[in-house]
């Protein structure tokens, strides 16, 4: 068999989600096996010119990395956008909620207009190129990854759960954490993480990002009955969830 | 002769940075270390947020550092909002803070620097040539891990991490678990320490008088709390007057600030730490320090690496002692409180990478006005710079493949952490 070539590329983020795929430890060289590397800049020094799958993480925030991304696309057989910063804009996003000029003049004063310094509004991946491939999550769940680098190399399309987070709550018989008074975004966010956050005690701040279509009919009725107003649901939304457009 | 090195995006680090060199006819016209990573503004995009909502936005600033971000962000919050903060609650903090500073080291020391010192190109091809020493790394890389996820609730980007306290604690035969797994570790480090000790010869002999900074406390080696010390000063800072010890400024060749205090440029980092603290250090961790002959190198640039495994021993053997004292005093369950008032404060720790500071303002309400960090590889930077160009002359005979292979190894030794400052490396010779 031809072993597919599995490229790995990083834009703006925090590098949580290769550091992910290096936690995987053992099976990793196990994925290894089936897969051949062939580029990787923070785990490795060699570099290729095309791919069968290419896996991006990180957001796109600069002109120049737009276009990288699409020379990226255009030598990828298969694109894999990889953890939040990829799929969404991540926190990167929050970005976008400001005057872009005044956000670097308050990090870099008087000399914000130094030409590398440039910065442009964050986007998604697929706000750039066509992705083909989703792995949700800040960071990204190493048996997902590991799920779908597997199913990729079989020729099937990965299973990535479309329900809410509620669901294994239930399932775990986790309290709800609106019984605590929290404002938690379980009702509206993928689930996939098995619940985690509320399993470790306290709210989802919806890192996975949203189900496909969203029951927000529902949410409003568990606002209501937990006496909590919608706006503070959209304030914690500004983390993970930001869909406005930039204003910069 | 000439000769030009580019390394564009210097690989196996954190983050992206370049290394600029051009030698013509012997004469070194240009050595620069650039930082060319995609600015992220986190200190814009705080403003607005609620104090509940901060630590789950700033822990994104660097995957590897997100335990001290968090840590250096809560701790901002309490000194702000006066939240006291119960024993228990510091030392499982510790407890947890210390299992990232082993996931650090072992993932540069065993991943990012070892194929450098056992002439590969990665930790991939090493699986063949040297699968007992991959096999070492994975296995305490993996007992760091479980050690963050049962106190964090993953093994990046804490969960349970609240002002005032814990989300969730483990339990008390979860924390013996851990204990044993502990100390089955220690064989497994004394052996990657007997590798490392026949390795350390081929590390460069290069040495530059360097002022190092990093967190002080009277009587330990601290990474979680005390003031700013300097190998430059008798006297310790306080943590509030940050500000005056960074001077951070823009440099033309970096997206991320460079630093500088009583010198050009000053250094952070384990070997900091070391230079600062090493009276400190438990037993294990003094009789490697004595292996690797780390007290003759401590200018050594190139001995952060080794200045991390001897960190690893002692964390591992304070976390027991740390484990031990936990379980005589018993576990009990808090629940953090907080009344959300206006205030400014300072939050400060020991990322694996260096000393880490946060400034937090808020409103009334709780909400964040205004936010200031100075990040660790920041700090470097300058140093980086300074390295080089004092090193370039010592080597500038020797091939272009050697001097580009030293330069990277000298980048490497640092465990630059780009994302955080931002992101970088890339050797270039123009
Ligand atoms: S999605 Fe989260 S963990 Fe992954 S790179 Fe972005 S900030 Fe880091
Ligand atoms: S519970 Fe929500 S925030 Fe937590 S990991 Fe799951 S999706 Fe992300």
């Amino acid at each position: 068999m031809n072993k597919p070539k599995v490229a790995i590329f990083d834009f703006a983020g925090c590098e949580g989600c290769q550091l992910q795929i290096v936690n995987m430890e053992e099976e990793i060289l196990d994925l290894i096996s089936i897969v051949r590397l062939v580029e990787w800049r923070e785990g490795m020094s060699e570099q290729s010119e095309e791919y069968d799958v290419a896996i991006i993480e990180g957001s796109i925030t600069r002109p120049q990395d737009e276009e990288k991304v699409r020379q990226i696309r255009e030598r990828a057989k298969t694109l894999v956008a990889l953890g939040a910063c990829a799929t969404d804009g991540g926190v990167n996003k929050i970005k976008n909620r400001f005057d872009l000029q005044e956000v670097k003049q308050l990090v870099y004063g008087a000399d914000s207009a130094l030409p590398h310094l440039d910065s442009a509004p964050t986007k998604a991946v697929d706000e750039v190129v066509q992705v083909d491939y989703k792995i949700y999550g800040c960071p990204i769940d190493r048996r997902e990854f590991a799920h779908v680098v597997r199913s990729l190399v079989m020729g099937k399309r990965p299973e990535i759960p479309n329900y809410p987070v509620c669901v294994e709550c239930k399932r775990k018989e986790n309290v709800c954490r609106y019984e605590y008074h929290e404002i938690c975004l379980g009702p509206i966010t993928r689930a996939g993480c098995d619940a985690r956050c509320p399993s470790f005690g306290t709210w989802c701040f919806g890192c996975r990002g949203s189900v496909d279509e969203p029951n927000v009919q529902a949410a409003r009725e568990v606002m209501e009955r937990y006496g909590k107003k919608v706006e503070d649901l959209e304030d914690r939304m500004l983390l993970f969830s930001n869909k406005q457009e930039a204003r910069g | 002769m000439n000769k030009k090195v580019d390394v564009h995006h210097v690989t196996r680090i954190e983050g992206h940075g370049n290394i600029l060199v051009n030698v013509q006819s012997g004469v070194i016209e240009q050595v620069e270390w650039q930082v060319p990573e995609a600015p992220r503004f986190f200190e814009a995009m705080v403003r607005g947020r609620s104090w509940a909502d901060l630590q789950t936005i700033v822990s994104r600033i660097c995957g590897i550092c997100s335990i001290s971000h968090s840590l250096a962000c809560i701790k901002g919050i309490e000194s702000a909002m006066r939240i006291p903060v119960s024993e228990q609650t510091d030392k499982l903090r510790l407890l947890a803070h210390y299992s990232e500073q082993v996931q650090s080291h072992v993932l540069h020391v065993g991943y990012l620097v070892a194929p450098d010192m056992l002439g590969a190109k990665s930790v991939i091809p090493l699986v063949q040539t040297h699968f007992d020493v991959v096999k070492t790394v994975i296995q305490l890389h993996r007992m760091a891990n479980s050690w963050s996820d049962l106190l964090t609730g993953r093994t990046t980007h804490p969960i349970t991490f609240k002002p005032g306290g814990f989300s969730k604690i483990p339990s008390e035969t979860e924390l013996r678990g851990l204990r044993a797994m502990l100390s089955e570790a220690v064989p497994d480090l004394t052996s990657l320490v007997d590798v490392l000790v026949s390795l350390a010869g081929l590390l460069p002999d290069f040495e530059r008088e360097t002022e190092y900074v990093a967190l002080v406390q009277p009587d330990r080696y601290t990474f979680y709390e005390g003031s700013i010390g300097s190998t430059d000063m008798a006297e310790a800072t306080p943590l509030t007057e940050f500000e005056s010890v960074v001077n951070e400024y823009v440099s033309p060749q970096s997206t991320a600030k460079w630093a500088r205090w009583h010198r050009d440029s000053y250094a952070v980092g384990a070997l900091a730490r070391y230079n600062l603290n090493s009276a400190y250090l438990k037993p294990l961790a003094k009789d490697i320090a004595r292996m690797f002959d780390l007290e003759t190198r401590r200018h050594n640039p190139y001995f952060n690496t080794l200045a991390q495994v001897v960190e690893c021993a002692h964390i591992v053997e304070s976390a027991l002692e740390l484990i031990d004292e936990l379980l005589t005093a018993g576990l009990r369950q808090e629940i953090p409180q907080v009344e959300p008032q206006a205030g400014e404060g300072v939050g400060c720790v020991e990322a694996p990478r260096g000393i880490l500071f946060h400034r937090y303002v808020f409103d009334d309400q709780g909400r964040c006005t205004s936010a200031n960090m100075s990040i660790p590889t920041n700090q470097n930077h300058g140093n980086i710079q300074r390295d080089m160009e004092a090193l370039l002359p010592q080597i500038v005979d020797r091939s272009e493949e050697e001097i580009r292979l030293w330069l990277e190894m000298l980048v490497r030794a640092y465990d630059p952490c780009i994302s955080c400052s931002t992101h970088y490396l890339h050797v270039k010779f123009v």
